[in-house]
């Protein structure tokens, strides 16, 4: 149960920071483990606004939203995990920008 | 009610002709082509024949209605024909006469191994030539003489690898769009005013108005501006210029297009709207002045040419004149008859001068000729019929139809009758000229281009002369055939002073009488009444002697011009080199066609052409067309070069991009929520 003292604006405000975090992490980062945490960051940030608007309009429709989020995360980093990693074995590093064969 | 004549067939025939030996004359027979072209021809030929006969049984004009054509409104212009004593004289002509060029062409192209290409433009001509003729509106009428146009450039720029020839037919094509401007303008005012294009309806629609003689109307400014059309298309000062040029065809194409046919159209248009032009005085007298004038300038030029077919383009050009002169002034069944003789004669005159090129070898300098008399006597023989006609000699058919319109102009004003008078002069003295230059002396060319290798303007393909020779004979009978009609052609319209009475003008008398309203016609211009009056009966005996003493004066011109001619090229012909001479300038001056194309190129053309490459071309064209089309495509060109690289294929700054739409959409929202 969240504390009904700590107001909803908190709440947000974390999950903005979240975000915000993740997509600057997804921008600077080369490393690709660092990026994919990054996504994860980000989806985090958007789950916590969701429960925060659940529990605030006491609606069950976002926490609802939150567990499909967290299955296509988690089915999202298991696919993506695999690509990484024969991503490694093919080119031996983890530097997306020298993952650029597809660039112009 | 009438019996259906099919006229349509007249004009399909040789359309029909001119398809088949266009599309399959390339890999047929010369034969072949021969057959089509002459069958198809001399179909038209024969029903006009066909028609001509049926004439009397016909309640006039006749009217044939053949398709829609456009229906807007109120206002509708269908394919139909219109048949009256004008159309008829003038089908004969262009179908009889048009038979004849089209047998003797086939000996004249024979060599030429664009054959069957001869022969479809020569069909379509007579195709295009019929509808105009034919024609039951304007409209109609317009398309026969655009046609009639097109085939006229086709024909002159036959021989298109020759650049004078390509250029000539330019020439030809665009001097006639300058009175084709006019024509239209004219037909323009035609709907606007009267809602119709067909004959019947709008000469109905005008017959009540009275003549403006008070100033210019309406019906004066459709006059003029029809008249601009034929003298475009008729080669009339000032437009006349691009008929000498024309030379540079083939010469039965001459003799058909530029002398017998095509070139009279302006006239038989002035003549079918001779409902207008009656009401009109000012636009009447306009054609007289400038038929007058053209008549004397151009036969001034002729006397000086050295070029058989120029002496006798120019020679064309003078009689046209005064086929217009008789329209001005009111007599249009003369300017017919003339029209009819001159198309004897003067076809004749350019088959002969055809005949004569084709024996030496292509030349046409006449210096370089003479003493081909015995040579070629039929040429010889029909070439004199000609000239004798065309210089007013009594007994031959030009006598008659030129003294008629020496005595109608008199009747207007004395000083049309004494240009045409002084005309008739230089006309009798240039076409003897020619005559003793080309026929008489000893001859003057090359021997080699006797021997035909020398292929000067004309050659006609690689064959073999042997020196001098006659023409083949299917090139001599239509001569003959000519000669006979240019003999005998004007005995159909012996005026009354002579003892005749003038058969000719009372066959086209109901197309031109009963135009007036008997009211207007008293109060109509005064000579021209009288003139109006006079044809309606027979003609006073007073008349009929002061008629005689001016024939007498005209055979007297006529007498003087041969006389001269004589003196100077046959008796003394040290002479002419020492009037040249003497009057230098003057010759120059006529040797150089008064320097008309030098001015209209100086005057026209030449700013036309600066214009066209410095505006239109330097600045409009390139710098606003091109540089609009170019920097369009250079635009996008770096538009896209920068933008690209925002399609780095690095996914960061995809992704960075993203962000950014998104927080700029997030700020548009929250500043929109704000206020």
């Amino acid at each position: 149960m969240i504390n009904s003292y700590v107001p909803l604006s908190y709440y947000l405000l974390l999950s903005a920071f979240l975000f915000a975090c993740g997509v600057l992490g997804f921008l600077i980062k080369r490393n690709i483990i660092t990026i994919f945490m990054s996504i994860e960051l980000m989806l985090n940030g958007v789950n916590l606004s969701f429960v925060a608007f659940a529990a605030h309009w006491h609606a069950l429709a976002g926490q609802i939203f939150v567990f499909f989020v967290m299955v296509v995360a988690a089915a999202e980093s298991a696919v993506g995990l695999a690509i990484i990693i024969s991503v490694f074995r093919t080119r031996e590093t983890l530097n997306v920008d020298q993952v650029n064969l597809l660039k112009l | 009610m009438n019996p259906n004549l099919n006229l349509w067939l007249i004009p399909i025939l040789p359309l029909a002709g001119a398809a088949i030996n266009g599309f399959f004359g390339k890999k047929s027979s010369r034969q072949a082509v021969t057959t089509v072209a002459l069958f198809f021809s001399g179909a038209a030929f024969a029903w006009a024949l066909w028609v001509a006969a049926r004439f009397s049984s016909l309640t006039l004009p006749y009217q044939e209605y053949f398709a829609h054509w456009i229906r807007s409104g109120s206002f509708s212009v269908d394919f139909a024909f219109y048949l009256d004593q004008l159309s008829l004289v003038m089908l004969l002509i262009v179908t009889g006469v048009g038979f004849l060029i089209h047998i003797y062409s086939v000996g004249y192209i024979w060599e030429d191994p664009s054959y069957y290409r001869f022969f479809s433009y020569l069909n379509l001509f007579m195709f295009f030539m019929l509808t105009l003729i034919l024609a039951g509106n304007y409209l109609q009428m317009f398309i026969g003489w655009e046609g009639v146009g097109l085939a006229s450039y086709l024909l002159i720029g036959f021989w298109f690898t020759k650049d004078s020839a390509a250029s000539a037919g330019k020439k030809a094509f665009i001097v006639n769009r300058i009175g084709d401007f006019g024509f239209l303008i004219a037909l323009f005012l035609l709907i606007k005013h009267f809602g119709s294009l067909n004959f019947s309806s709008v000469f109905a629609s005008i017959k009540p108005f009275a003549p403006e003689t008070a100033g210019v109307g309406l019906l004066t400014t459709i006059g003029i501006l029809l008249m601009v059309g034929a003298c475009g298309k008729s080669a009339q000062i000032p437009l006349y210029v691009w008929l000498p040029d024309a030379m540079e065809g083939p010469t039965p194409v001459s003799a058909l297009i530029h002398a017998a046919t095509m070139v009279t159209a302006g006239v038989y248009m002035v003549s079918r709207s001779h409902v207008i032009f009656e009401r009109a005085p000012i636009a009447l007298t306009v054609v007289a002045i400038i038929g007058t004038l053209t008549a004397f300038f151009a036969a001034t030029i002729g006397i000086a040419q050295t070029d058989i077919k120029k002496v006798l383009a120019y020679s064309t050009v003078s009689q046209l004149g005064y086929m217009f002169m008789a329209c001005g002034v009111g007599a249009f069944s003369a300017g017919i008859f003339h029209l009819m003789t001159h198309a004897f004669f003067k076809g004749l005159l350019f088959l002969a001068a055809g005949s004569v090129i084709h024996s030496v070898g292509g030349e046409q300098d006449m210096r370089q000729m003479g003493g081909l008399r015995t040579k070629i006597p039929w040429t010889f023989w029909s070439m004199t019929a000609a000239t004798l006609a065309i210089s007013g000699i009594p007994g031959f058919s030009g006598f008659f139809s030129k003294d008629e319109i020496l005595w109608r102009s008199y009747q207007a004003s004395w000083i049309y009758w004494f240009v045409g008078v002084i005309t008739a002069l230089l006309t009798s003295f240039y076409m003897f000229r020619l005559w003793f230059l080309t026929f008489f002396g000893e001859y003057r060319g090359t021997a080699e281009s006797a021997q035909g290798t020398a292929h000067g303007h004309d050659a006609h393909g690689p064959h073999g002369h042997g020196g001098i020779h006659e023409s083949p004979k299917v090139m001599v009978i239509p001569l003959v055939i000519l000669a006979v009609l240019a003999t005998v052609g004007g005995y159909i319209g012996v005026p009354g002073s002579l003892g005749g009475n003038n058969h000719f003008d009372k066959f086209l008398g109901p197309v031109f009488r009963s135009a007036l309203p008997e009211g207007a016609q008293n109060a109509s211009i005064g000579e021209k009444s009288a003139s109006e009056k006079e044809t309606e009966g027979a003609e006073p005996k007073t008349e009929a002697s002061t008629e005689l003493i001016f024939t007498g004066i005209s055979v007297l011109a006529a007498l003087t011009g041969f006389g001269v001619a004589w003196l100077f090229y046959y008796r003394r012909r040290d002479l002419p080199a020492k009037i040249v001479a003497s009057f230098s300038g003057t010759y120059d001056t006529l040797v150089h066609k008064y320097y008309v194309d030098e001015i209209y190129a100086a005057v026209f053309v030449k700013p036309l052409i600066n214009f066209s490459t410095r505006v239109l071309w330097q600045d409009v064209d390139r710098k606003v067309i091109d540089a609009a089309v170019n920097d369009a495509g250079y635009g996008a060109e770096h538009v896209s070069d920068e933008v690209r690289h925002m399609q780095s294929g690095n996914l960061r700054s995809y992704a960075g991009w993203i962000a950014a739409g998104s927080a700029a959409v997030i700020a548009f929202m929250i500043w929109m929520g704000v206020r």
